[in-house]
């Protein structure tokens, strides 16, 4: 654990993370971004966190059960939108058209609507959900077993 | 090779590939195998990025884009693929280190090795 | 039913993927939910590939294209050339597709009761469904860059597969090797699409095949391709890491990776008969594929004969064995040129027949051989055969199955190893007659060590340490027992197999028009 300064700040720092990881997960449809980089931003969050307390403290917050849960989850969320459209095709864009998602962009240089897209922006939320809590884990681990200690199951 | 010109990405991807298959051949700590994966990888990602450049083209984002030509995207979905395995891969590598250091004490891969013939 | 077919490909590809996720979440809550959950997946599995197989063999070459209006349409309209992923079925895949699915059904079986005391389960049966995904994946698609994410998926999974038992550490050290060389192939194999991307705009095997040409980039990526999948399969001189990854991994994990080497063959034939189909150079690439089949037979048993683990014993067979599927199709290979023997009844189509034939004996006896040895492990604790001795006389269901295996591997006829290996010498004899007395030199030594190998564990008077045990738990007798029911059904029927089977294979891969015509329309 390191001093006191550290703490405070990175206490404060790991909420302008967690808003950015999320805001390039949300807009990977729009702008340079998506599931996987999101999900490595936060992670790398969580990583500034394990350093600054150490990762015996952190192993109290991050649950090994509750990583895996939301890690699981994440992947039936996508593998059920995928199949979704198999009355049609597999991973077949249903929701273009509907309200959900669905408004066509217009072609050529655009600002930007948040609210097309489809299935596609929400494969990258459930994407980035089982990315940050499978490179979490992953880190996690690594940590622990480097200090020592025993990593149950 | 006629139409391929010597250009300076291509020409460093070569010669990190170069490199890290000399690493990978020839050193015999296991994290420097496991360093010379990784810039095998990069090696290959800039190959993959590099190809799909046009001179004078934008990122292929139609949000605010300028006017003119865009660089080709399919190499930069490739890439980011590749990114994400390679990610997987090095985990998984570093992971069999930590318990191989475990159990012998040593990270030289000549004196770690148990299984020969 | 018909509407279940057209949806089967991928289907096959994606019930393994999602019963792969959910099992994490039901292991929590009951162990025996998890198990039928998993042997539930892979049946359903089986059961799709025979009915797709059957109906790849009557009506022709199946195309699923992912996201579009209709699955059957390669090409979307308005455009002239295939955008989207798309998973191609023919004759070749769907055979492949058949032996993954028993083996890894057998494998699943086998696993119930040999890890059942370790920790983590849950994550074993994970990474066994994403290993089947993977095999599945690069067997059904029609995409080279979907072709390099499958073979890293299914890569990955064996890797972690094999360093499951982490209290050993020569099981890390073989996982490390097999991770090393599994990410160098990788990376060759996204060297090699980029390349061919770059010159040509596209990534669908099909699209490729038509419009290739043999340009010195296009010779380069070949020879990556292919080194990249020979790496994989252990062909010698890059066979090193293969014992070691073999012989440590836990026993039905050992049968899947024997398995995903018979895929990377898979890859392996599909870029130089279909992919290069139309402009390979074939007399150089087959006659190198033929010298290194023959190294690869020769130095593997060789090695075999003095190891006294019982397990990388086993693993040196399959190195020579093998080397025998890459020479019968190395001399289809050579003579493709020449429509007299690459015709139906020429030796050339005979050759192939075997090398593809003998591909899936190997895939029958070779994993049935790996069960018995991780048997002896489970119930002596050691894989030492030098410490072994007298387990015949508790072990009597074993005991059959390894010399059902033994006389398989070593093409004792009736038995289905002699069916495969009479077609390869046949045919090869025509081309050159040394071939075949190297062939059946490998067979006599093969047969020879196993028998040595047999003796020393299992006749010989009862040991005092192992007095006491009994027959190896149910589940990994009835899981051999599918791979035996599968090896008596072809002694029993080779004609019926080979005609049903083998040959639509053979034809699939000598004439590449059909495969590309499926996707782009009639092949000018």
């Amino acid at each position: 654990m390191l001093s006191k300064i550290v703490r405070s700040v990175a206490n404060q720092l790991i909420v302008f993370i967690l808003i950015f990881g999320l805001y390039v997960i949300a807009h990977g449809h729009l702008t340079p971004g998506g599931g996987f980089q999101g999900g490595a931003v936060v992670v790398s969050g969580v990583v500034m966190l394990m350093v600054a307390f150490s990762s015996k403290e952190l192993k109290k917050s991050l649950r090994e059960r509750v990583l895996s849960i939301m890690e699981s989850t994440g992947a039936l969320v996508f593998i059920a939108l995928a199949f979704a459209g198999i009355g049609t095709a597999f991973f077949y864009n249903l929701l273009v058209g509907t309200p959900i998602f669905g408004h066509i962009p217009p072609t050529g240089s655009n600002p930007g609507d948040f609210w097309t897209g489809g299935v596609v922006p929400l494969m990258n939320l459930a994407v980035g959900l089982k990315v940050i809590a499978g490179l979490s884990a992953v880190v996690l681990a690594m940590a622990l077993f480097s200090s020592g200690e025993e990593v149950d199951e | 090779m006629e139409n391929i010109p010597l250009n300076f990405p291509f020409l460093a991807a070569a010669l990190l590939a170069a490199i890290s298959f000399y690493i990978v051949i020839f050193k015999r700590n296991l994290i420097k195998l496991i360093m010379g994966i990784a810039i095998m990888a990069s090696a290959v990602n800039l190959f993959l990025v590099a190809l799909g450049y046009r001179a004078g083209g934008n990122a292929p984002i139609y949000t605010d884009v300028p006017e003119g030509s865009m660089v080709l995207p399919v190499p930069q979905a490739l890439t980011l693929t590749s990114i994400v395995i390679n990610v997987a891969v090095l985990a998984l590598m570093l992971t069999m280190v930590i318990q191989i250091y475990r159990h012998t004490g040593s990270l030289d891969s000549e004196k770690s090795r148990k299984l020969k013939g | 039913m018909a509407a279940l077919i057209t949806q089967s490909p991928i289907l096959i590809i994606a019930i393994p993927l999602l019963a792969a996720f959910l099992t994490p979440l039901v292991g929590m809550a009951s162990k025996k939910a998890r198990n039928a959950l998993v042997i539930g997946s892979l049946v359903f599995v089986a059961f799709l590939v025979f009915a797709l197989a059957r109906d790849v063999v009557i009506n022709g070459i199946h195309v699923y294209t992912l996201g579009a209006a209709s699955p059957a349409q390669a090409i979307p309209t308005g455009f002239i050339v295939p955008v989207r992923i798309i998973l191609e079925v023919d004759g070749m895949s769907a055979f492949f597709g058949i032996i993954w699915a028993v083996v890894s059904l057998a494998a699943a079986i086998y696993s119930l009761s040999h890890i059942a005391g370790e920790s983590g389960q849950n994550r074993f049966y994970t990474l066994l469904l994403l290993m089947v995904t993977g095999g599945f994946g690069m067997m059904f698609t029609g995409d080279l860059f979907n072709l390099f994410v499958f073979l890293e998926i299914a890569s990955i999974s064996g890797g972690a597969l094999i360093a499951y038992r982490t209290r050993y550490a020569d099981t890390q050290e073989g996982g490390f090797k097999y991770i090393v060389v599994s990410a160098i192939a990788g990376l060759m194999v996204l060297f090699a699409t980029g390349i061919l991307y770059a010159q040509y705009n596209s990534l669908n095997i099909a699209y490729l095949a038509q419009t290739i040409q043999y340009t010195r980039l296009d010779q380069i990526a070949l020879a990556l391709l292919l080194i990249a999948f020979a790496m994989k399969t252990g062909m010698v001189p890059l066979h090193l890491w293969f014992p070691d990854a073999y012989s440590v991994a836990p026993a039905s994990i050992t049968g899947m990776l024997v398995i995903t080497s018979h895929a990377c063959m898979y890859a392996a034939f599909r870029v130089c008969f279909t992919l290069y189909g139309r402009v390979i150079d074939a007399p150089v690439v087959g006659w190198i594929l033929i010298v290194f089949g023959l190294l690869t037979m020769f130095v593997g048993v060789t090695m075999a004969v003095y190891q006294k683990d019982v397990m990388r014993f086993m693993s040196y067979h399959a190195i020579s064995q093998l080397g025998y599927m890459w020479l019968g199709v190395g001399v289809g290979l050579a003579v493709l040129g020449n429509p007299a023997l690459v015709g139906v009844g020429g030796w050339g189509r005979e050759a192939m027949s075997g090398g593809i034939f003998h591909i899936l004996n190997h895939a029958m006896y070779k994993p049935l051989l790996f069960f018995t040895g991780g048997a002896l492990f489970h119930y002596t604790g050691t894989r030492d055969l030098t410490k072994m001795g007298g387990l015949a006389h508790k072990m009597k269901w074993t005991t059959v199955l390894y010399i059902i295996g033994t006389l398989s591997i070593s093409g004792i006829p009736p038995l289905n190893g002699f069916s495969s290996k009479i077609l390869i010498y046949e045919s090869v004899y025509q081309f050159n007659p040394i071939f075949t007395i190297v062939g059946i030199i490998v067979s006599i030594l093969t047969l020879a060590s196993f028998t040595k190998a047999f003796h020393s564990a299992f006749m010989g008077a009862e040991l005092p340490e192992y007095r006491g045990g009994r027959e190896v738990p149910k589940s990994m007798i009835i899981a051999m027992g599918i791979l035996a029911a599968g090896i008596v059904f072809i002694t029993l029927f080779p004609s019926l197999i080979v005609d049903s089977t083998i040959h639509p294979a053979a034809d699939a891969l000598i004439d590449p028009n059909p495969y590309i015509s499926a996707v782009i329309g009639v092949a000018p």
